[in-house]
């Protein structure tokens, strides 16, 4: 198995070409360019047999990625912040359609004022649309993720389509060694392409008329019965994939000394690498934290979270993104999953790109045992961390 | 190219009981995109009458393999669905039904981008002059002086020249047709199948619903736009022009009838003042200026080489 120094961007390029997809559209944007920028390179000069669809817009990438998918054709796209909001009802209508497909999005603000800077609030916005959502914490995520991708949208239990997030700059310009699979081993891994229907001649076929409001319903319920599902699938093909490279992704939680932890960071992405290096750093200080990341948002691993969380004094739940005139949406997810089981805190940070280094997590650590121990707060819902003030902007105390 | 009656196919591509309202344009049309390419046809519709017209699921009022889709999208997907035949060597003909906003207003980006990259796709712009299935909304291919529920005292500027902004792109085909001349139709799809490269066809579709007439009147009506010199029927090829039938006896204005023959059977022009009128004329006249100016600038460019 190759070594080979990648940034972010170009890792997934590798993966792309390694699950032999045949169809790309394109669109460039900030910090995402990279990615289609390689495999345009790749397929011109030979090394990649893939046909690619220089699109004008994002609307029309992830539509004419679409098309080709529902034609009968693996496909990638890939889009950051304004992009991705651009693609949004596509986003809908290809997760209803049940069309397996993968999408890169590399993690940007959004506008404005104009920052080409990471933090969540894109791939946040996908959270209800019927996308699976993983989220890489460093560059052999990003490949690994992108090849789990297609085969868990391409499994009949799921169908339906898969966003890979990764942070933008933080992982996607930035490179670090990575094991690229050889193309024997990822084609073990990955079957043919599989999905529900094709659109062609001699088919009797079609997609998206008006159906009778019980019937659009069920096929919703049906939509859910199958993120559920989905939660196994990725599992199984997170097992299967480390039995094949050594690297598995059977946990949906990637779990650092939560075991004996009495507090946890609970987050996404690439900053979990320095909550990491916080939680050793607060161990010294005798404060026992650990990390739960999600490598899945959607399906939200419950399931995994619950036992992560069991037994613990507090969970810090760090988002770099905010449902304005709310809470983090992870918070969000997270309280609402553990109900009264354990106290959590919402900690919104890292916004517009701004640096969050392992020393903020030490602090936020501590700032957070201080008010359970000493002040007896259960619940924070959200304290916005900026500039090394934590400022509480909830309107009740829980 | 002479259009059999009897070598066209007998199945029917729109089936009967299908949503539509009487004297519907659009399925007329549709019909004949069957006849004119048989069973290799696959649709994409975006949103519009026509997604509306093929009935409620699980049933479908299309005998065409049909990929509906968002309203701005419809030049896109069909541009993925074509590259994905190519690639996987399915023998398609991909062919968009959009309609006039689709096409002219919340479509047209991704239509120019696919005429630019020289998808293999047919593009139908299947137009009734506004948005007919949200309730007869004016769009940028309503005509001057039209009554919509969002023009209530007739619209101010003047269609969109949608061929025209086609042919700009340069690309292998374009062609004007209406409901009213199938034939013609027909041929015209049959013509752009053998072109390789991106094909758009503007067909003309009076609505009875919109415009304010009976529903037997469909056809009089899409005749006498042409008969008129309102709409008229031509096809760009390969860089040239070419006037059909029988918009090519029509240059002369003396042979052509009155407008007022069109505009008095349709409600949504009932309000027009003369001054309206001879603004409507001059709009025409201008149309066919410009088609000869093309042809006289066609046939020194001819004599020359």
């Amino acid at each position: 198995m190759p070594r080979m120094v990648l940034t972010g961007n170009h890792a997934v390029s590798y993966a792309v070409k390694l699950a032999r997809v045949q169809v790309i559209a394109i669109y460039p944007i900030t910090p995402q360019t990279a990615i289609v920028e390689k495999l345009d390179e790749m397929i011109e000069s030979g090394e990649f047999d893939a046909d690619i669809i220089h699109v004008e817009s994002e609307h029309s990438a992830l539509a004419a990625a679409y098309g080709a998918a529902v034609g009968g054709a693996r496909v990638f796209t890939a889009t950051s912040s304004h992009g991705l909001l651009y693609m949004y009802e596509v986003l809908w209508w290809v997760a209803a359609s049940r069309m397996p497909m993968v999408m890169v999005v590399v993690t940007r603000a959004i506008g404005p004022p104009w920052n080409i800077h990471t933090d969540h609030h894109d791939i946040m916005s996908m959270r209800d649309s019927g996308w699976l959502l993983a989220m890489a914490e460093n560059n052999q995520e990003a490949l690994d993720l992108t090849l789990l991708a297609y085969r868990v949208s391409e499994d009949p239990r799921v169908y339906l389509p898969v966003a890979v997030g990764l942070d933008g700059f933080i992982l996607s310009h930035t490179a670090e060694p990575v094991d690229v699979p050889e193309q024997s081993i990822v084609d073990r891994f990955l079957p043919e392409r599989r999905q529900p229907y094709t659109i062609e001649p001699g088919t009797d076929v079609s997609m998206g008329n008006i159906f009778s409001d019980e019937y659009f319903e069920e096929l919703r319920m049906d939509m859910q019965k199958s993120m559920l599902e989905a939660l196994n699938v990725i599992r199984e093909a997170g097992r299967e994939y480390g039995r094949l490279t050594g690297r598995s992704y059977e946990k949906l939680v990637d779990c650092y000394k939560c075991e004996d932890a009495d507090y946890l960071f609970i987050g996404i992405g690439s900053w979990m690498g320095d909550a990491k290096i916080a939680a050793e750093k607060l161990r010294e200080e005798g404060l026992k934290f650990g990390v739960a990341r999600l490598r899945w948002i959607r399906p939200f691993p419950v399931d995994e979270l619950l036992e992560a969380a069991s037994g613990k004094k507090l969970l810090v739940v760090m988002d770099r993104s905010i449902s304005m005139g709310h809470t983090g949406p992870l918070y969000a997810d997270v309280s609402g999953a553990t109900g009264s089981r354990v106290p959590v805190y919402g900690v919104v940070a890292g916004i517009g790109g701004v640096d969050v280094s392992y020393k903020d997590f030490v602090s936020i650590g501590k700032w957070a045992v201080e008010r359970l121990e000493e002040e007896g707060v259960t619940h924070l819902p959200l304290t916005w961390y900026h500039n090394g003030v934590f400022n509480y902007m909830y309107p009740v105390k829980l | 190219m002479a259009i059999n009656i009897r070598a066209l196919p007998r199945k029917e591509y729109l089936c009967r009981g299908n949503a539509a309202c009487p004297g519907c344009p659009e399925t007329l049309g549709l019909r004949y995109v069957g006849m004119a390419l048989g069973d290799k046809a696959v649709l994409v519709v975006p949103a519009g009458c026509s997604s509306v017209i093929q009935g409620i699921g699980p049933k479908n009022g299309f005998a065409i393999p049909t990929l509906n889709i968002v309203f701005a999208a419809a030049a896109a997907t069909a541009s993925g669905l074509a590259r994905a035949f190519q690639r996987r060597g399915v023998d398609a003909q991909v062919v968009v039904w959009a309609g006039d906003g689709g096409t002219a207003d919340i479509g047209f980006q991704a239509l120019s981008g696919a005429a630019e990259r020289g998808e293999n796709i047919i593009y139908i712009c299947v137009d009734n002059e506004a948005y007919m299935n949200t309730g007869i909304q004016r769009s940028g291919l309503t005509p001057y002086g039209a009554w919509t529920t969002t023009s209530h005292r007739g619209k101010k500027g003047h269609k969109k020249p949608m061929p025209e902004i086609m042919v700009a792109h340069r690309i292998p085909y374009v062609a004007t047709a209406s409901i009213g001349y199938p034939w013609d139709f027909i041929a015209k799809l049959r013509k752009a199948a053998k072109i390789k490269g991106f094909k758009y066809i503007h067909l003309h579709a009076p609505c009875p619903v919109g415009w304010r007439f009976d529903p037997s009147l469909t056809i009089k009506i899409a005749r006498l736009a042409v008969e008129t010199g309102m709409w008229i029927l031509y096809e760009y090829e390969n860089g040239k022009l070419k006037l059909n039938p029988p918009s090519d006896r029509l240059l002369d204005p003396s042979k052509r009838k009155p407008i007022e023959e069109y505009i008095k059977l349709q409600g949504r022009f009932k309000h027009l003042t003369e001054k309206d009128i001879e603004e409507l004329k001059k709009y025409v006249e201008q149309n066919w200026a410009n088609i000869r100016a093309m042809l006289e600038a066609q046939e020194k460019q001819q004599l020359s080489s």
